[in-house]
C-alpha cells in the first residue's frame, strides 16, 4: 500500500499495538452501502488491512475498496470443463471402438462429428459442478460455525444492514478504541465480538 | 420543462420495485409468504393438484403392471402423446433458463423478480418431461442400463452414442442437473435470510443447514458472483443445445415432415415461446394470490408479452418456411406430408395450432392486452394449448401417413394417455405450489441489488 501523509502523523491512542484476547474483531453496523464504503476507505487509509464487509447483496466497488484480488474460480471451471470434454471423448471412443465393437449403419466405430453433442454436454456438466463446488470450496462452505455470528446483530447482513468487521488479526487492531472509531464513521452499533 | 422531462423519463422507464419499498420491506414481503399460513386459494389449488398427482401415479402403476399397450401408440404412430408431452414439458422449462441465464448476461434487470419462480418451473417441467421416456421403456427400473452407460451384467453392451436419442439422454440429464445447481446457488443468500429471520427451532435448523453457513461476507460474494456469472454463461449455450438435440430426434430421421434442417432453431424458438407463456400463466396468478404487484410489476408482465410476440412471430415464420421448403424441394412425399398436415385427418389439430400460436399472440400488439393480467392469462393459456398441438402435429401427422399408403394409420389417445397427461400437470402444479409456500419465490438479494441501483439512479436525476 502506498504511504500516505497519515502514516507520518503521530499514532493516535486507538492505533496502539493489538491487545491480547480471543476476539474475532470489532463489527460496525451501517445504514447504507455508501456509509460502508466510506468507512472502508477511511480505515484503509488509516492502515487497516484485515477487514470483511457483510452485506445483503453484492456491492459494486467493495472488492477494490477492500483491496481483494479477483476470484480464481474461472481457472477451476476451465479445468473441470476440460475434464468433462476428455471424459466424453474417452467414454465414446472406449465403449464404441475398444470394448464392444458394433458396426451400426456402416459408420466408423469412432468419429469426432457424432461425438460433439455429448462432448459439449459433459463439458457443461463438469463445468457447472466446478463452478458450484469450486465456489463452495473457496468460500469454505458448508461451515456452520463462524465467529461473525457471535455479533448480536449478525442477522442484519441478510436483511437491510451493511456490516463491517475489523478482524483481531489486523496488526493495528485495538479493541475498544476501534468501536469509537467505527461509531464516528457512522456505525449504529459497534461491538467487540468474541471468537 | 424540466418537470416534463422527468415525467416522460418515468413514463418510459417505470421503476422495477414500486410502492417505495425498502430493503427490509423486500425481505419482509417475500419471507412472510413462507412464514405465514397460505391464503385459502392455495389450499383449494393444492387439493386439486395433489389429487391429479395421485391419478398420475395410478396411471403409471397401471402402465407398469399392464404394459405400454395401455397408451394409444400403434404402428405406424409409435410415438404418440408420450413424446408430445415430453417435448412440450422440456420446452416449457426453457423459459426458466432463458430468464435466469440469457437475460442475466444481457443485464436485463427486470428478470430479477421472476427468475427464481421461472427456474423452479424449469426443474418441475423437466421432472414431468422425464417421466414420459422413462415410462415409455415399460420397465423404468431397468432404464438406467438402457439410457446411461452404467456398467452392468445385464445388457453386456453399450449405448449407441451415434444416436440422437442417446444425445438427448445426456442433454436432458445435464440440463436438469445444471438447472438444479443454478437454482440452488441462487437460493443460498435467501435461505440465509430465512435462517436469520427464523423464530422456531425447526426453521432455524432447517434453513441453517440449507444455507450452508452463508454470511454474505464480501469474500463470499466475490466468489459467488463469479460462480453465478459462469453458470449463466454456460447455461446459455446449454439451453440452446437441449432443444436443438431434442429436435435432432426428429430431424435425423427420414420421415417427411421431420427430416429438415429448420428444426433446431424452430424448436428453440417454440420452446422459449411456450415457456414464457407458462411463466405468464403462473406469475399472473401468483402475483394476484400473494399481492406481489410492487415486485412483479406491470412492466415485468409487459416485457414478457413482448417476448411472446417476438417468439410467436418466429414460430409463425417457421411454419411458413416449412411449407415453402416442402414445395420448393420438389419432393412429392414432403409435399404430401404438408398438404396432409393442413387438410388431412388431423386438420383440426393443425388449425388449432395456427390459431393459438400465430394469431393469439398478435393481440399483444395492443397495450391494453400487455398490461391487463386477466387478458394476458387467457392468451397465455391459448399459447400453452397451441404449443402442445404443435408437438402433436409434428409427431402424429408425420408418422401416421408416411411413404407406403398400405401402412397408413391413425392415432387415438386412450383414457390412460389423457389421465397421465392431466396427472403431470397436477404434479407440476403441486411442486410449484409447494415451492411458493416453502421457499422464497422471488430472489430477495437480487431484488435488493436492483433497488440499490434504483436509489442510486434516483440520486442522479434529482
Amino acid at each position: 500500500m502506498a504511504t500516505s501523509f497519515l502514516d507520518k502523523l503521530p499514532l493516535p491512542e486507538f492505533l496502539k499495538p493489538a491487545e491480547e484476547g480471543p476476539h474475532y474483531g470489532v463489527v460496525g453496523d451501517f445504514d447504507s452501502p455508501e456509509d460502508l464504503l466510506r468507512a472502508i476507505r477511511t480505515l484503509r487509509v488509516a492502515g487497516f488491512t484485515k477487514m470483511e464487509a457483510y452485506t445483503p447483496f453484492p456491492i459494486h466497488g467493495i472488492d477494490e475498496a477492500l483491496g481483494e484480488p479477483r476470484s480464481p474460480l474461472g481457472r477451476i471451471v476451465i479445468v473441470a470443463s476440460l475434464l468433462g470434454l476428455a471424459s466424453a471423448v474417452l467414454l465414446q471412443w472406449w465403449t464404441g471402438a475398444v470394448d464392444y465393437k458394433l458396426i451400426i449403419a456402416g459408420k466408423p466405430l469412432f468419429a469426432l462429428e457424432p461425438s460433439v453433442p455429448i462432448m459439449f454436454e459433459l463439458s457443461v456438466l463438469f463445468g457447472a459442478f466446478g463452478a458450484v463446488f469450486g465456489m463452495f470450496h473457496l468460500n469454505r462452505m458448508p461451515t456452520y460455525y463462524h465467529a461473525f455470528f457471535n455479533y448480536s446483530k449478525a442477522g442484519g447482513a441478510s436483511n437491510d444492514r451493511f456490516l463491517l468487521a475489523v478482524e483481531a488479526a489486523d496488526p493495528k487492531f485495538r479493541g475498544e478504541e476501534l468501536k469509537t472509531l467505527l461509531d464516528s464513521l457512522g456505525s449504529r452499533h459497534s461491538e467487540l465480538v468474541e471468537a | 420543462m424540466a418537470d416534463l422531462a422527468i415525467g416522460s423519463r418515468i413514463e418510459l422507464n417505470p421503476p422495477l420495485v414500486q410502492g417505495g419499498m425498502t430493503y427490509a420491506d423486500v425481505s419482509e414481503k417475500i419471507s412472510a409468504i413462507t412464514e405465514n399460513k397460505p391464503p385459502k386459494q392455495w389450499y383449494y389449488l393444492i387439493t386439486i393438484s395433489s389429487l391429479m398427482t395421485v391419478m398420475l401415479f395410478g396411471c403409471l402403476g397401471y402402465l407398469v403392471m399392464t404394459g405400454i399397450g395401455v397408451w394409444g401408440n400403434n404402428n405406424p404412430v409409435g410415438w404418440g402423446w408420450d413424446i408430445t408431452n415430453f417435448v412440450w414439458w422440456i420446452g416449457i422449462g426453457h423459459a426458466g433458463t432463458l430468464i435466469s441465464a440469457v437475460l442475466f448476461l444481457f443485464r436485463q434487470k427486470w428478470r430479477t423478480s421472476i427468475n427464481r419462480a421461472a427456474e423452479a418451473m424449469t426443474l418441475f417441467a423437466v421432472a414431468c418431461a422425464g417421466i414420459y421416456p422413462l415410462f415409455h421403456t415399460g420397465r423404468p427400473w431397468r432404464a438406467i442400463y438402457w439410457l446411461f452407460p452404467a456398467p452392468n451384467e445385464y445388457l453386456h453392451l453399450w449405448q449407441n452414442f451415434r444416436s440422437p436419442l442417446e444425445w438427448d439422454v445426456f442433454a436432458v440429464s445435464t440440463y436438469a442437473t445444471v438447472s438444479a445447481l443454478f437454482w440452488f446457488t441462487g437460493l443460498i443468500p435467501d435461505l440465509a435470510t430465512l435462517r436469520d429471520r427464523a423464530v422456531s427451532r425447526g426453521r432455524k435448523i432447517l434453513f441453517g443447514i440449507l444455507s450452508l453457513g452463508w454470511r454474505g461476507s464480501s469474500t463470499q460474494w466475490r466468489h459467488y458472483e463469479l460462480a453465478y456469472l459462469i453458470l449463466a454463461g454456460i447455461s446459455t449455450p446449454l439451453v440452446l443445445s437441449v432443444h436443438s438435440i431434442v429436435s435432432f430426434d426428429f430431424a435425423t430421421a427420414l420421415i417427411p415432415g421431420w427430416h429438415t434442417t429448420l428444426f433446431p432453431p424452430y424448436f428453440v424458438a417454440g420452446a422459449i415461446f411456450s415457456g414464457f407463456a407458462m411463466v405468464v400463466t403462473l406469475m399472473t396468478v401468483a402475483r394476484w394470490v400473494y399481492n406481489l404487484q410492487n415486485l412483479i410489476t406491470t412492466k415485468h408482465l409487459e416485457n414478457m408479452c413482448k417476448v411472446l410476440i417476438a417468439t410467436g412471430l418466429m414460430v409463425g415464420f417457421s411454419y411458413g418456411t416449412e411449407y415453402f421448403i416442402a414445395w420448393y424441394s420438389g419432393n412429392p412425399y414432403e409435399r404430401f406430408a404438408f398438404i396432409n398436415r393442413a387438410f388431412g385427418p388431423y386438420w383440426w389439430a393443425y388449425w388449432t395450432m395456427v390459431t393459438c400460436n400465430v394469431l393469439s399472440p398478435q393481440f399483444f400488439w395492443f397495450k391494453k392486452f400487455r398490461t391487463t393480467p386477466v387478458l394476458m392469462f387467457i392468451i397465455s393459456i391459448f399459447i400453452n394449448i397451441g404449443m402442445w398441438f404443435e408437438r402433436f402435429v409434428i409427431i402424429a401427422t408425420s408418422l401416421h401417413r408416411d411413404f407406403l399408403p398400405a401402412s397408413w394409420g391413425y392415432f387415438k389417445p386412450t383414457w390412460v394417455d389423457m389421465c397421465t397427461f392431466a396427472g403431470t400437470i397436477g404434479l407440476f402444479l403441486t411442486l410449484f405450489l409447494l415451492f411458493l409456500r416453502f421457499l422464497p419465490a422471488i430472489a430477495m438479494s437480487e431484488v435488493k441489488g436492483v433497488l440499490y441501483q434504483q436509489i442510486e439512479d434516483g440520486k442522479g436525476t434529482h
